[in-house]
């Protein structure tokens, strides 16, 4: 442990303050998000999912334009039509003229906005659960060694966080394109009413533009500042409420309330500060309006005043500046988001391109019902890490309708074994052959659905208990369902609820006991009906009354089935007709409870300490009986 | 990493007076409370509502200097002279000046209501912190976290910028649009109507589509946090999906709850786009109605130039907040059902806490008596516990089997007082715990719970949890004890590899062996095991036993199991049904009167067959 000296030093000092272990929360947050603004690769790939709405895109920039066209002309005709007609005793005829083109500007303007938005505002959704479904499928077959190695956590902010982070830049994008031709457009139109007022006027623009360079990089720093303090705070929070029961049971309060504190005060000065960085800015921008106004004032009114420029230019003059700064603003802010956006695309692609490794072979079969139902291991080698494999050599049969327990100790690759009847990963050498046919040349889907398996912490959905115990079987009635939790003993606790078969599983069934969860995932491998079972005991501790039910439940799924059962209790392992145990990844002994007690070795030994499962054994007498085993 | 300031430069009262005046004026309507409590910063909410008045009659003037500008060049045309020059000097001047008054003025404005949120926020999550953590196991039995997180992050969210969203809007509005219409229909009262025509229109559409948007909103979360699950549960459950050959029934699923997620958030670009063209829309015809009918005006040399230009730009500076008048709108809303939300749960009673004359637990002999304890769970109809007696002495370990809702866990539970009895009592040392402070009793009393949090941190720090000043030395004894040590080492940053949700999973077994290394460290005189080594194997629960055995003589230990093997040594085991003592004595007595405990030690040691063999 690193923990200095000092800090007992500094305890001593200063008592009441802040222990030297404590914390609440967690410090940082983990992801970087400003990176390249523009990278090609992943613009390229994203454009991928634009592709198939480009014309929606095209119509939505070309509606910018229209619809930034007449931002521009408004206020050109109000200038003009000051100009022609709008003097005491003027040209009525001229004014109708302007309120006519006024009208049509207007119109165009509404159509415009409107077809935009729609567009614009459609696609991005379409685009965001578009790649959020192909993230989605895409991990549908990842291969499972690397599923083993990430969080769901993880994976989840990718299909959330960095997808919606696609969206708002897909959604911006295209008001930019805006942006940036009004800017333009504004400086044309000033520039060609009068070039020297135009020029004076536009002088504001740069030194604005400086500013917001300068000013940009501090203030990122300053709203990420606060962005991440509060996501901190809101972190610390949300420990405090799910660990509320830990937190009174170790007496916490007092010291989690003040670290809570220093994080909130820390949260609080951070988001001052961002506002100081936000707000700053206005005075800056409203004094260069000021400016711009001024200088219109003054030099135009000059002009005017020589009859050198027409009042009218200077009404439009005034209603530009009104608007010159906002695309300056929100172009500089498009920055960040395109940064932000494309950091999320990398990470997108990421996961896009993460290997599948396990795919169906082209031509593969597909097995079915009508196959013999039989397990063969050949020479089986495996491991998750090539160098150290978990499996070495294995051999075995399992035949038809047979059941077969598979026992050994901790790591000696009773799970991998079975994780490899299903495919999940791919053996080094050997073959694992299922029902005549070397997994490699199953289709996966119909591999999956010959060879049921129930998973040693029993995993529920949330849905009603009728949904969990169907799942995939779309096939299966509700008579099949209740057949099937009669068949293993569930029935009875499903009919006492109120709902009965239609109670909502809370949060994958936390309102049920483990045993009772136990049973349902039972029945769920029942109505799955395959050929094939393979099931890893639960080792957990489930009462004793509950345990007896499992045991029966667990008869009538093996009934008229191929069993490979990785067995923790003296009582599956009985009713098994043949035995394998398994020890450091070989197989070192085969046959039934008679011969392997006959045999005399690791099996009988363990057998005879009279222990109710094997898991209770203490490791070093499972260390006696192999050197018992291995000298007789 | 973020450093943090130590608290020294704040005084530490200070975060307490936040909490207590956050608790002031139960009883109020939620938005006469949060109003209230935001004028708690009577300094920057004054300067704030101040800015905000002087800020708009600034901006309301830019139109009127500008008009006045025009009128100086179009007058001069006609008298011609050196004063027109003058003049117009005088009113840029005036309108630079103007300009940056007003910008000076909005950053007060906008600074100080957002710092009042700010602040507001932090008082509000201090408050919120600290109940949550004083609320009883009863109430957070009842309520769902999820919903407790809403109420602190949303919720009060909503509350905090109601100053500046709200009411520094209404403000900002009520003088905008008042002065600006006293402005326009005292200078021309039907070019002025016409000028304020956009504004009932808007404020009414953006009031609906900002109401209707917020409706939507929370169907469209309802209907994202499905989607989530959706896909949470599929990369979690992942192994069953495969197994099943699931995966297209799970994109079956995902498509299923993504259709109707895009359906509605198509729905609310729908109503957004609707109503920002239609308020443009209305803008803009108001806008031409006022060019033509004061354009005719200027004709007739009823009015100049000047003062259409300037209507023309009082609309355009009208147009923005009028805008917002539907995020006000919404704003009230939302302060008002969140704060209803929100100061319920900061208004909710505490079941447990410290009495007013509570004094300090002294532990002399550890000696733990449960005198006829009965417990009925609030709002349950069969109690839970029906007259418990028994007395356990330092140095002794008691047992307690029983089926599942005997009772078991309820009993321990009653010790560090998560919940109070509702008959009888329960002392230790001849004191009732509920006449001693929480912290002490608790600090006394550890339980080993069979789900074991661990805090987003260290090992080191998680297993110092109760005592976060202990030495190293006794943090990694506890973790031997515990048989933890040689598995934490083996890992790659030892013991500052950090675990819980952000860091490396640890197994049920390794979970409960720190949360038992955690009880350890704080040396309680009661330790109780609530079924807290049933995912450990029974080698490691045995070696767990004669490493704290050692330091037992002081204590009361309890242990609560399934699995007999991990009681059977206590000298008294007590065997519940249905909350009564139904039989008590040790391991061999209770064998040796072959009643309960007999028939459930035969079923845990004797294969299911045989024993069914002998029926």
């Amino acid at each position: 442990m690193s923990v200095v000296q000092e800090d007992e030093r500094d305890v001593a000092a200063f008592p009441g303050q802040r222990p030297p272990r404590a914390s609440v929360g967690s410090h940082r947050v983990e992801e970087e998000v400003f990176g390249k603004a523009y990278d090609p690769k992943t613009v390229r790939r994203i454009w991928a999912y634009v592709k198939p709405y480009r014309l929606k895109i095209y119509l939505s920039v070309a509606a910018v334009l229209v619809f930034t066209a007449t931002q521009l002309a408004i206020p050109l005709i109000i200038g003009n039509a000051i100009d022609t007609g709008l003097v005491a005793g003027g040209d009525p005829a001229a004014l109708t003229w302007a309120v006519g083109a006024f009208a049509i500007a207007v119109l165009f303007n509404f159509a415009a906005s409107w077809v935009q938005e729609t567009q614009v505002g459609q696609v991005a959704e379409h685009v965001l659960f578009d790649m959020r479904r192909a993230m989605f499928a895409q991990l549908q077959a990842v291969s499972l060694s690397y599923m083993d190695k990430t969080e769901v956590g993880r994976l989840m902010s990718r299909l959330q966080g960095d997808v919606n982070s696609m969206q708002e830049f897909l959604e911006t994008s295209v008001i930019s394109v805006g942006d940036l031709v009004l800017l333009f457009g504004i400086v044309a139109v000033l520039l060609s009413l009068d070039p020297w007022l135009g020029l004076l006027t536009l002088i504001t623009m740069p030194v604005l533009f400086i500013i917001r360079i300068f000013w940009l990089p501090p203030a990122k720093r300053a709203f990420w500042a606060a962005h991440e303090t509060n996501s901190l705070t809101a972190g610390a929070m949300a420990e405090g409420i799910n660990g509320v029961r830990t937190v009174q049971n170790l007496d916490r309060q007092k010291v989690n309330f003040d670290l809570y504190d220093d994080k909130a005060y820390h949260n609080l000065r951070t988001q001052l500060t961002g506002s100081k960085y936000a707000q700053v800015m206005v005075p800056i921008v409203d004094s260069l309006t000021g400016i711009s106004m001024a200088t219109v004032v003054v030099v135009g009114g000059a002009m005017v005043l020589n009859g050198n420029l027409q009042v009218g230019v200077i009404v439009a003059f005034l209603f530009y500046i009104q608007r010159f700064f906002d695309p300056i603003r929100s172009l500089t802010m498009q920055y960040s988001i395109m940064q932000r956006a494309m950091t999320s695309g990398r990470r997108i692609i990421e996961v896009m391109d993460l290997p599948t490794v396990i795919e169906d072979k082209p031509g593969a079969i597909s097995l079915t019902g009508a196959m013999d139902g039989s397990v063969e291991f050949r020479d089986v080698v495996f491991g998750y890490d090539p160098k150290r494999p978990v499996l070495k050599n294995v051999s075995f049969k399992v035949n038809p309708g047979e059941t077969v327990a598979v026992i050994g100790p901790t790591g000696s690759g009773k799970t991998s074994a079975m994780a490899l009847v299903h495919r999940f990963y791919e053996v080094q050498s050997g073959a694992v052959v299922v029902g005549g046919h070397d997994v490699r040349d199953i289709t996966q889907e119909s591999l999956g659905e010959q060879v049921a398996m129930v998973l040693q912490e029993p995993f529920l959905f949330t849905g009603t208990i009728f949904e969990n115990i169907r799942y995939n079987k779309a096939s299966a009635t509700r008579d099949d369902v209740i057949a099937a939790a009669k068949a293993v003993g569930a029935h009875d606790f499903i009919a006492r609820f109120a709902n009965g078969y239609d109670t909502m599983l809370e949060q994958r069934g936390s309102n049920l006991s483990l045993g009772q969860r136990q049973l349902l995932s039972f029945a769920r491998a029942l109505v799955a009906d395959a050929k094939i079972l393979v099931l890893d005991e639960a080792t957990a501790n489930i009462d004793s009354y509950t345990e007896r039910q499992i045991q029966k439940a667990l008869e009538i799924l093996l009934a008229g089935r191929t069993g490979m059962v990785i067995a923790h209790r003296l009582a599956t392992i009985r009713g098994a007709d043949r035995i394998i145990v398994l020890q450091n990844g070989e197989k070192i002994e085969e046959g039934n409870h008679d011969q392997l007690m006959e045999l005399g070795g690791l099996y009988s030994k363990l057998y005879n300490m009279n222990y109710s499962s094997f898991d209770d054994i203490p490791d070093e007498m499972v260390a006696q009986a192999n050197a018992k085993a291995a000298s007789t | 990493m973020i450093t943090l300031k130590a608290g020294r430069e704040r005084s530490r009262g200070d975060a307490r007076d936040h909490v207590a005046a956050a608790h002031a004026g139960i009883g109020m309507g939620p938005l006469k409370r949060i109003s209230l409590y935001s004028l708690r910063h009577p300094f920057q909410a004054s300067l704030a509502i101040g800015a905000t008045i002087v800020a708009s009659i600034l901006q309301l003037s830019i139109p009127r200097l500008l008009g006045q500008a025009i009128d100086q060049t179009q007058t001069v045309l006609s008298v011609a002279g050196e004063g027109a020059q003058e003049a117009l000097i005088w009113t840029a001047a005036i309108l630079l000046l103007v300009s940056v008054a007003r910008g000076g003025f909005t950053l007060v404005q906008n600074y100080f209501s957002e710092s009042v949120g700010h602040h507001v926020g932090y008082e509000l999550r201090l408050a919120f912190y600290d109940k949550v953590q004083r609320l009883s196991y009863s109430y957070h039995d009842r309520v769902h976290s999820g919903d407790l997180i809403t109420i602190g992050l949303l919720d009060l969210d909503g509350l905090r910028m109601f100053f500046a969203t709200g009411l520094v809007r209404t403000v900002l509005l009520a003088v905008l649009i008042g002065v600006g219409a006293w402005m326009l229909l005292s200078t021309d009262l039907l070019l002025g109507f016409l000028a304020l025509s956009f504004v009932p229109f808007v404020a009414w559409r953006s009031s609906v589509a900002q109401l209707t948007l917020r409706a939507t909103w929370l169907i469209l979360q309802e209907k994202l946090s499905v989607l989530t699950r959706v896909m949470e549960e599929n990369l979690g459950g992942i192994r069953v999906v495969r197994a099943f050959s699931g995966q297209k029934f799970e994109l079956r699923k995902f498509d299923v709850a993504s259709t109707d997620a895009l359906e509605l958030a198509h729905q609310r670009v729908m109503v957004r786009v609707k109503n920002t063209s239609m308020m443009t829309f209305s803008f803009f015809v108001a806008m031409g109605l006022v060019l033509w009918v004061g354009g005719n005006k200027v004709i007739a040399g009823e009015i100049s130039v000047g003062t259409l230009a300037s209507f023309l730009t009082f609309m355009t500076i009208l147009q923005m907040p009028v805008r917002q008048l539907g995020l006000m709108v919404n704003s009230y809303a939302r302060a008002s059902t969140c704060g209803e939300r929100f100061y319920a749960f900061l208004d909710a009673p505490v079941e447990i806490e410290d009495k007013p004359e509570a004094v300090p637990l002294e532990i002399s002999k550890g000696v733990l008596r449960f005198e006829d304890v009965h417990f009925t769970y609030p709002g349950a109809s069969v109690p839970t516990l029906n007259g418990i007696s028994f007395e356990a002495h330092a140095g002794q370990t008691i047992g307690i089997v029983g089926a599942p809702g005997s009772g078991k866990s309820t009993l321990a539970h009653l010790i560090p007082r998560f919940y109070d009895v509702t008959a009888g009592r329960v002392t230790l040392d001849g004191q009732d715990v509920r006449d001693v402070t929480l912290a002490s009793l608790r600090r006394s009393v550890a339980v080993v719970q069979q789900d074991t949090f661990l805090f987003t941190t260290t090992i080191e720090n998680n297993i110092a949890y109760g005592d976060p000043w202990a030495k190293d030395r006794k943090i990694e004894r506890a973790a031997e004890s515990a048989q933890l040590h040689n598995y934490i080492m083996g890992l790659p940053a030892a013991y500052d590899t950090v675990v819980g949700e952000r860091g490396v999973s640890l197994s049920g077994g390794q979970r409960q062996r720190l949360s038992i290394a955690r009880s350890l460290v704080l040396k309680p005189a009661v330790m109780v095991f609530d079924d807290s080594t049933a995912a450990i194997d029974a080698g490691t629960e045995h070696r767990i036993r004669s490493a704290i055995r050692r330091f037992a003589s002081d204590r009361v230990t309890m242990i609560i199991a399934h699995r007999l093997s991990s009681l059977m040594h206590a000298d008294t085991i007590l065997f519940l049904e249905d909350g009564r003592i139904v039989e008590r004595g040790s391991h061999e007595e209770l064998l040796a009167l072959g009643g309960k405990y007999r028939a459930l030690y035969d079923l845990q040691t004797r294969p299911t067959d045989d024993l069914e063999a002998a029926q």
